[in-house]
């Protein structure tokens, strides 16, 4: 079988002109223009590009809607297996119509795509989670590196062949991590690593610190007494049966359960089903946990106004810093919108 | 001191009367076995199953691996459990070779895992290379957990004991293939030797936050007690057993402690590329007080030695991050470089951060893969255990089991699929 590429180019590369055609509307063309040519002699017979669609820069960026529409419906008639664009090196328009074209295409017609670019291209910055975008020299001089470099992608993604990681492959990462089986084991690994760390020799740490969000704490109650407060834990706490499904470990969702009745946890009503502790002891009284008995007291001697109806719960093990994070924004939103002046959070 | 493993090489077992080891073949004499586990009135019953690599076998929920052993020229194995206390790493050990024992049971706690012996889960687990004698229990009704835990952990030291007793008793020593030696003398005379080599020790971070998730050093309960040093023959001659119910994919099993890859890689290069001082087993506390405390702990019995270098492995993910954190921290600003090694979890996607906690100190970081990673593994035509329990385990969930038998899970449920211990090859990479 002959896969079907297309190709997309700005009017410069299309050979229709610089600066003074950078309005150029879209338009397509049956088979290569311009950097086509070399791609399609390095797909060999595996694949054909079947057409090249071509749009001026200025055209794209300030009528981005229409030249995304038009340039997609050419595309899709066009009827590809894989879409490839630029090389855009350091221009930053070609370089943002490159990313957006081939987003749109892998979102829309569902194929794989490859741009090219340079590292500080802020087309980078906007589509590397959107699509494969080769990393290039910054100017044309670059071309005869970059033009193998993206076809070699194309050709693996069109072959479905397995992709590997970015630093080898060639691609700018698109911020996820993925397993893969090294040549060492992770000791010899760290043996080789301390050595070259000691001898001041280069070497590549396997992940790079992340940087946390620092939230800087709400300021203090001022009358506890008028304060209605909101439950939350991470500890696991559900209604018997964890009706909403909630996972034991590595959770994606919480859940909201109302507890305006309630005015104590029991092991007839509430279990626990946190998988990062023993359980024993939360199953024989949930309020180990999530404190709704003491609470029931406090709001009864007037030491607060009220307990917010609802209250909130997840499991805190394995959980994705980005999930909690979710978790965290999506809560704070519900507590503010419901007037709620704070909230306990019990973890485990 | 000087160890020597006396290797059986294991390929192949089989049933029989009774235990010994032929050609190569380790007979296990099923009935005797399994009486031997049934002298403890904690269970109910016992079942011995035999796993081979490349069968299409399923081993579900495993708890703990342990690999058969026994002291040649002395008594049991593991002090304080299955031998008088003294000190192991010294004299001969007879090794079974490819042989290993796994225990198996109703799940104890929501942490164990599965073992794959075929397909494609096979690779992310050590256990389907081995020839695996399996121990399946029923415990006492009503037996409370925590008994329960420590009845299978004795379960299966006792079992991998018995076997290697019986073979030595039958004459095994003829069938050795392969004496590996591991020989290092005092830090003093090694310094002397080695006076321009690097000085590197090494921290293991072993799991001590009680409720079933605790690690044995001679037998003593390593959560109450403080970082201590040890020589590294003792870590691979039965000083550490783990008492573990935590996730599958990182806990150290009391194989791996035995097998320990990174104090082995350290000895193999000393005298040549750096001169291994020890071993520090140390504590992950659930109280910042307690991890600061191991970390201060853990730097001042480096410095003591004169360490221009530390190796830290860590156990578990999440709340061990932050000692994880601390110990890099407090090495690398008393001028001691190094290197930490962790698995990730970075989301089912790999899209988010993969610690729970972070320190620019940590900036060699060695990744032994992403945890929450998901994997589809087919049906198996044998299933050894229960395996309904994977709507139980870490990293699976009520779905995970589908009708025919197949399974769509988080790569931490399979287990030591991402041993922080650095033992397999798998490690993250952005894509």
């Amino acid at each position: 079988m002959t896969y079907r590429i297309v190709h997309y180019i700005n009017q410069f590369y299309a050979g229709i002109g610089g600066e003074e055609k950078a309005d150029y509307a879209p338009e397509v063309r049956e088979g290569v223009v311009g950097p086509g040519m070399q791609i399609q002699k390095l797909l060999e017979n595996d694949a054909v590009v079947v057409g090249t669609v071509i749009c001026g820069d200025g055209f794209y960026g300030e009528n981005t809607e229409e030249a995304r529409a038009k340039c997609l419906e050419m595309i899709a008639a066009l009827k590809p297996d894989a879409f490839v664009a630029g090389p855009a090196f350091n221009a930053g328009r070609y370089g943002f119509a490159c990313g957006d074209i081939a987003a749109a295409v892998g979102e829309k017609l569902g194929i794989p795509t490859v741009t090219a670019m340079y590292h500080e291209n802020p087309g980078v910055e906007l589509f590397s989670k959107k699509t494969y975008i080769v990393a290039t020299g910054d100017s044309a001089r670059a071309m005869g590196q970059a033009l193998p470099a993206m076809t070699k992608l194309l050709h693996k993604l069109v072959m479905k062949e397995e992709m590997g990681p970015a630093r080898l492959e060639g691609y700018i990462h698109r911020g996820m991590r993925k397993s893969f089986f090294h040549e060492k084991s992770g000791a010899e690994r760290a043996v080789d690593m301390l050595l070259a760390k000691l001898r001041g020799e280069p070497y590549r740490t396997e992940y790079e610190m992340p940087v946390f969000n620092k939230i800087p704490p709400a300021p203090p109650v001022k009358d506890l007494k008028k304060a209605k407060i909101a439950l939350i834990s991470s500890g696991g706490i559900v209604p018997k049966g964890n009706p909403d499904h909630i996972r034991v470990s590595s959770a994606e969702s919480y859940g909201a359960y109302d507890i305006s009745k309630l005015e104590d946890m029991t092991p007839e009503n509430y279990e626990s089903i946190h998988g990062g502790y023993d359980r024993e002891w939360a199953n024989i009284d949930p309020d180990v946990v999530l404190p709704l008995d003491v609470m029931r007291e406090l709001e009864a001697e007037g030491v607060f106004a009220k307990i917010h109806p609802v209250f909130y719960t997840t499991t805190g093990t394995g959980t994705a810093v980005a999930h909690a994070e979710r978790f965290g924004q999506e809560i704070g939103e519900l507590l503010k919108n419901a007037e709620v002046d704070a909230a306990i959070l019990t973890s485990t | 001191m000087r160890l020597e493993l006396h290797k059986v090489k294991i390929e192949k077992l089989a049933f029989a009367e009774k235990t010994y080891v032929q050609k190569r073949t380790l007979y296990i004499g099923r009935a005797e076995a399994e009486q031997l586990i049934l002298e403890d009135t904690r269970f109910i019953s016992a079942k011995i199953d035999l796993a081979m690599p490349g069968e299409k076998t399923r081993i579900i929920p495993v708890k703990d691996v342990v690999e058969p052993r026994v002291k040649l020229d002395g008594e049991g194995y593991f002090p304080g459990f299955f031998a008088p206390m003294k000190k192991t790493g010294e004299g001969q050990t007879l090794v079974l070779d490819g042989a290993a024992v796994v225990t198996c049971g109703p799940i104890v706690a929501f942490q164990e895992g599965f073992i794959d012996m075929s397909g494609p889960g096979a690779p992310y687990s050590p256990f389907s290379q081995t020839c695996n004698v399996v121990l399946s229990v029923e415990p006492r009704e009503g037996l409370e957990k925590h008994q329960y835990e420590t009845a299978l952990r004795e379960a299966g030291l006792k079992l991998a004991l018995f076997i290697a007793t019986a073979c030595r008793d039958g004459g095994a020593a003829s069938q050795v293939e392969e004496v590996q030696v591991f020989e290092k003398e005092d830090t003093y005379k090694e310094n002397a030797k080695y006076p321009d080599l690097p000085k590197i020790i090494y921290v293991c971070m072993n799991i001590t936050q009680g409720l079933l998730h605790d690690t044995y050093l001679y037998a003593a309960d390593l959560r109450p007690a403080l970082p201590t040093l040890l020589h590294p023959n003792e870590v691979l001659d039965g000083a550490m057993v783990s008492g573990n119910c935590v996730s599958a994919c990182d806990k150290n099993t009391t194989w791996h402690h035995l097998h320990n890859p990174i104090v082995q890689e350290l000895y193999k290069r000393h005298g040549k590329e750096l001169n291994f001082l020890g071993v520090i087993p140390t504590q992950e506390s659930t109280i910042l007080d307690g991890k600061l405390r191991a970390a201060a702990l853990n730097l001042s019995i480096a410095q003591q030695l004169g360490a221009d270098g530390v190796i830290v492995s860590e156990e578990g993910y999440g709340n061990p991050d932050t000692d994880l954190c601390l110990n890099a921290k407090f090495f690398e600003n008393a001028g001691i470089k190094s290197v930490v090694v962790s698995d990730e979890s970075a989301g089912t996607d790999g899209a988010s951060q993969s610690l729970a906690d972070a320190t620019p100190e940590m900036t060699a970081f060695i990744s032994t893969g992403n945890v929450n990673e998901m994997i589809e593994v087919p049906a198996m035509e044998r299933i050894i255990g229960y395996p309904a329990a994977i709507a139980e385990l870490s990293g699976g969930s009520t779905e995970s089991l589908r009708e025919d038998g197949s399974m769509y899970v988080e790569l931490q449920s399979v287990i030591a699929s991402t041993a922080e211990i650095g033992f397999n090859k798998l490690g993250c990479e952005w894509i």
